[in-house]
């Protein structure tokens, strides 16, 4: 409750600061669609954090407004909108449901900018913007295939979406390269969050000999639930390493903030223009937590492809890329599977005992 | 001395009046208070819960566009509730309707179709959601078992139905493997009324709808039917009245008329199926049909209202940074206040005194 | 073996939660009162308790918070339905409302702390039996203490006075009521049980299986109490066994994908709700002249004086 009131006190100073201060005219109105509550501890919290960056950084330069919870449903394109009328002259929607809600709107507000995060239409007056995840997961794939003594992963995936489908190839190329036997097995939870689910699945993959756990899923059930058996865990979204200092080896943050700073700079500056922005461990969208609860050898090699991947010399979709059936997939990217063939990949790479759902 | 809860000789129309403004009243003292203790300031709080979606006519339009699938919905729950037969599943009949539309959605994508493609699919979504809710309503006619807990299993059974479907035989090829089907194409969307608006055809039949109700409810015998068999079901009885067709009937309706509602959202606002489209809108409802008193124009003005309280929520958002969490609290309480006061219309509180209570000491 | 004794582990744990609140929810239906916000009930619980237990760090007054939270819900239910005669399935969904809603407000000042999970029970010697002894004597308390529950309801509704009562009101609450048992009475204990069943079983989540708080936590899993309560046809043995059976399909499904068998997912997932219907049919069908749900559940009752 203290937390509460300390929170809406601060709520309160600003409103009136800003009732007091700058007039609402020549500030800069920002707004974003959140998917989950900004609590959830997992990717809308992220979201959260770098808005509140932006207002650590423009301070009252921009009046930055949230609507949470919005479902993918019916009431996006409306709260998209109400963000529109509000003011808000750059509006932010996180989730990939939103994209064409998110489009609509932008079609009929032509001189409000937006930014889809993870979709992929884009306008003139909307932009999209990604993290390349993959890089992080094939560093954790290197991880895993060291630590791992039974040779197993375990994978929590969500939805069989291009997004995960390369996070688990990632990662199993990057674990091939210090373990050609590696195993991964893989269930899908049907949710972006459910903890009791995670931790269910967590369970399942562990109790059938994985000993490496890895997840495409919000919570930190499962960082959890391998802490208690002794196991260990790679987290996801944020830093998760309270929730197992004894089992996080790393965490592949989500950083929005240095993206959502740049263009709102560009906004004031008057020189937002459309872009399609899939920032890596390079632009520092995509950051891993420190390497934890491994021996130094390994934790150099992870450092050394951390490094190598920022310096560009490395590409974990490095051809040939060759699929489960024994085929080789076309590289269109001259010696790495250009950005088209990683974000519509839909097939799993050899190595993978195992069928894409729905496939 | 003891206060105790009776009912009425008959109705009581001065309460029946009055009730909503004492449940407003209470509802705003109890909201103020949160408010002040949240630190924000009450009277702009609740002008922008309720006055300023009311002033201009964007979110006058999306007030309607909310409250026509609840309203659809109600329609169709209040006339088993009269009937004291117990639909509580709605929420699965409208997603099982949405599906049966999106059929054809999706068998005529990018074929050269004609127009006729919607009104089929409304038809396709009221076969469908009638269908489904007559399951329970059979369950309970031939084995009686309880139609409650029936149309409630069937709900999530629904959910995972739809799931399957566009996670896999009805995804859209060219979706990257998302869960959704292809936008529908525009023969197989709804109408937009108003150009640049989201208002569609829906809401002009849920008006429909509402006028239908009433017709049914008040001039015919179907109708008078209908809440004898809820009201006195011996009566009923004894008038020869039918009661299991009766169940078949009510159920029927209301399931028409939620999978219409499914496929009108779907064709509407969301413009193609996805898992997870409904807000939720079958168990909302069963409360618009309570707050509307089951009267066909109550349920109409507690649908509109239930959605002013969502868009005034999203603006207390935007406008004064009030968590999304309050606005539940505060719809909540609202509901609370409204079915409690709405009691004293059927019931009156009265004092009574220990002598009276004489006969409790055996219990 | 061990995969075997690693899934009923997974199994019981899974389980819990719902045993817990469906528990509460049989007795409460059992007196003729049909609550449909166990939902609202569990999370304000597991918020609640999470905060108790994370400000005085222990798992018990965790749980005791989250019964009282629970309770306090339950009141408000009951003032409603049995003060006030509004109708339960109304008020019910309201509650759900509410609840979700003072969950996410208390639990705001919690999201991302994490507190040590519920001990698990460790006798030396027995809990180190291969294969049997941690299923047996190797789990927290909330396991035993809603295997208790359970058969103290049962005691209580087929060996006591009281529970006859109980049951007599929710079969038929006129008769009751001329019989001079005061009915009202016995469904405001009945709710107020349910409300701290699921107020505790709410608790569970974030006190014992994932020692953390987030918003939506509960996930659905008051509404499949609320079923598990249909499936087991209002009996307390019943519910042990719709609730393990319940948990059993939530994780062989995971097991299932680990094992790449290619069933649908969603398939294994409707099983237990088809399941549902059926056994509702069938035991409706079984006995002449109605189902076994209690009588008068969900129906409003106001004594005449």
């Amino acid at each position: 409750m203290r937390k509460i009131l300390i929170a809406a006190t601060a709520v309160m100073i600003a409103a009136a600061a800003s009732l007091s201060g700058a007039s609402a005219a020549d500030k800069l109105k920002v707004g974003f669609i959140y998917l989950g509550p900004v609590g959830d501890f997992g990717w809308t919290y992220q979201h959260e954090v770098a808005r509140q960056a932006l207002v650590k950084e423009f301070g009252d330069k921009i009046e930055t407004t949230y609507l949470e919870n919005v479902s993918e449903g019916p009431d996006a394109e409306r709260s998209i909108e109400q963000l529109v009328r509000a003011g808000n002259k750059l509006i932010f929607t996180t989730s990939f449901g939103y994209m064409d809600p998110t489009l609509k709107v932008a079609k009929k507000y032509p001189d409000v900018h937006f930014e889809h995060a993870t979709g992929f239409k884009s306008d003139k007056n909307m932009g999209i913007y990604n993290g390349r995840f993959y890089e992080g997961r094939y560093i954790q794939g290197i991880i895993a295939g060291k630590m791992s003594k039974a040779g197993v992963l375990g994978y929590i995936a969500s939805f069989p979406i291009p997004e995960v489908i390369m996070g688990i190839n990632a990662t199993i190329l990057g674990a091939q390269t210090v373990n050609p036997n590696i195993k991964v097995k893989i269930i899908w939870a049907n949710t972006w969050f459910d903890p009791g689910k995670e931790a269910d699945a967590a369970k399942a993959l562990l109790d059938q000999g994985a000993d490496v756990i890895m997840q495409h899923t919000d919570s930190p059930a499962a960082m959890q639930i391998a802490s208690e058996r002794g196991k260990l865990a790679f987290g996801q979204d944020s830093e998760m390493i309270k929730f197992g200092p004894k089992t996080q080896l790393t965490s592949i943050i989500d950083n929005w903030a240095p993206y959502y700073i740049d263009r709102v700079k560009a906004e004031l500056d008057g020189k937002w223009t459309t872009d399609n922005v899939w920032g890596g461990l390079k632009s520092k969208m995509v950051v891993m937590a420190p390497y934890t609860n491994m021996p130094d050898d390994v934790k150099k090699m992870a450092m050394d492809t951390e490094a190598a991947i920022i310096a560009g010399k490395l590409f974990p979709f490095k051809c040939p890329i060759v699929d489960q059936t024994g085929k080789t997939v076309e590289c269109k990217g001259g010696d790495h599977l250009d950005d088209g063939q990683v974000l519509g990949m839909n097939f799993y790479v050899k190595g993978i005992d195992d069928k894409i759902p729905g496939k | 001395m003891q206060l105790v809860l009776e009912k009425r000789a008959e109705r009581s129309n001065i309460i029946a009046l009055v009730s909503p403004l004492i449940a407003i009243g209470l509802t705003i003292v109890t909201m103020s208070i949160l408010f002040a203790i949240l630190g924000k300031n009450p009277i702009s709080a609740l002008g922008v819960y309720f006055i300023d979606p009311l002033t201009d006519s964007y979110s006058l339009q999306e007030i309607a566009v909310k409250a026509a699938p609840l309203v659809m919905i109600a329609i169709g729950l209040s006339l088993c509730y009269l009937a004291n037969v117990w639909n509580i599943g709605a929420e699965g009949q409208f997603l099982i309707g949405a599906v049966a539309g999106s059929w054809l959605a999706v068998e005529t994508h990018g074929t050269d179709a004609g127009p006729w493609v919607l009104p089929a699919m409304l038809l396709l979504a009221a076969a469908g959601g009638a269908l489904y809710a007559l399951i329970p309503a059979i369950c309970r006619v031939r084995f009686g078992a309880s139609e409650i807990l029936t149309s409630l299993m069937l709900v999530y059974v629904a959910d995972l139905f739809l799931d399957y479907l566009v996670r896999g035989p009805w995804r859209d090829p060219a979706g990257f493997n998302f869960p959704t089907t292809a936008e529908f194409d525009p023969v197989a969307t709804m109408p937009i009324l108003i150009q640049g608006g989201r208002l569609h055809l829906g809401a002009i039949i849920a008006l429909v709808v509402v006028a239908a109700a009433a017709v049914l409810l008040g001039r015919t015998i179907k109708g008078f039917e209908i809440r004898v068999v809820g009201a006195a079901p011996r009566a009923a009885r004894f008038g020869g009245f039918n009661s299991n067709q009766l169940v078949l009937l009510t159920f029927a309706i209301s399931g028409a008329l939620a999978g219409l509602a499914g496929i009108i959202e779907v064709a509407g606002p969301v413009g193609h199926l996805q898992p997870g489209f409904s807000p939720g809108y079958g168990f909302t409802a069963i409360i618009v049909a309570f707050l509307g008193r089951l009267n066909p124009v109550g349920i109409l003005i507690a649908g509109l209202f239930l959605a002013l309280t969502f868009i005034g929520g999203e603006q207390a958002q935007i406008a004064m940074k009030i968590p999304l969490d309050v606005t539940k609290v505060f719809q909540g309480i609202l509901l609370f206040y409204v079915l409690a006061c709405d009691s004293l219309i059927l019931y009156r509180f009265r004092l009574i005194f220990p002598s009276r209570q004489v006969h409790r000491g055996t219990a | 073996m061990e995969l075997l004794e690693a899934i009923i582990l997974s199994v019981l744990a899974a389980s819990t939660p719902l045993l817990l609140a469906a528990t509460g929810e049989l007795v409460t239906e059992r007196s003729g009162v049909l609550n449909l916000g166990v939902e609202g009930m569990m999370i304000v619980g597991a918020a609640c308790g999470f905060g108790g237990a994370w400000l005085s760090g222990s798992t018990t007054v965790g749980a005791i918070c989250g019964i009282a939270a629970g309770t306090l819900l339950s009141l408000i239910f009951a003032l409603m339905t049995l003060g006030l005669a509004v109708n339960q399935v109304a008020t019910g969904l309201a509650l759900t409302i509410l609840g979700v809603g003072l969950s996410g407000l208390i639990g705001a000042g919690f999201v991302g702390e994490r507190i040590t999970p519920a001990p698990h029970l460790h006798i030396p010697g027995l809990t180190d039996i291969p294969l049997v002894g941690r299923i047996l004597f190797g789990e927290d308390a909330f396991v035993y203490l809603s295997l208790a529950l359970v058969i103290g309801v049962w005691l209580f509704l087929y060996r006591t006075r009281a529970g006859l009562v109980l049951r007599a009101a929710g079969d038929n609450h006129v008769s009751a009521h001329a019989l001079g048992y005061p009915v009202l009475r016995i469904r405001l204990f009945a709710v107020m049980f349910g409300g701290a069943c699921a107020g505790l079983g709410g608790a569970y989540l974030p006190l014992a299986y994932t020692p953390f708080f987030i918003p939506g936590m509960t996930a659905g899993r008051g509404w499949i109490a609320l079923a598990l309560v249909v499936f087991a046809s209002w009996r307390p043995g019943r519910l042990v066994i719709g609730a393990y059976l319940f948990g059993a399909v939530t994780i062989l499904q995971l097991h299932a994908q680990a094992f790449s068998l290619g069933i649908p997912s969603q398939f294994m997932s409707a099983l237990p709700y088809l399941a549902t219907v059926i056994v509702l049919v069938l035991i409706s069908r079984a006995r002449t002249g109605g189902s076994t749900a209690p009588a008068a559940l969900g129906t409003v009752f106001v004594p005449d004086r």
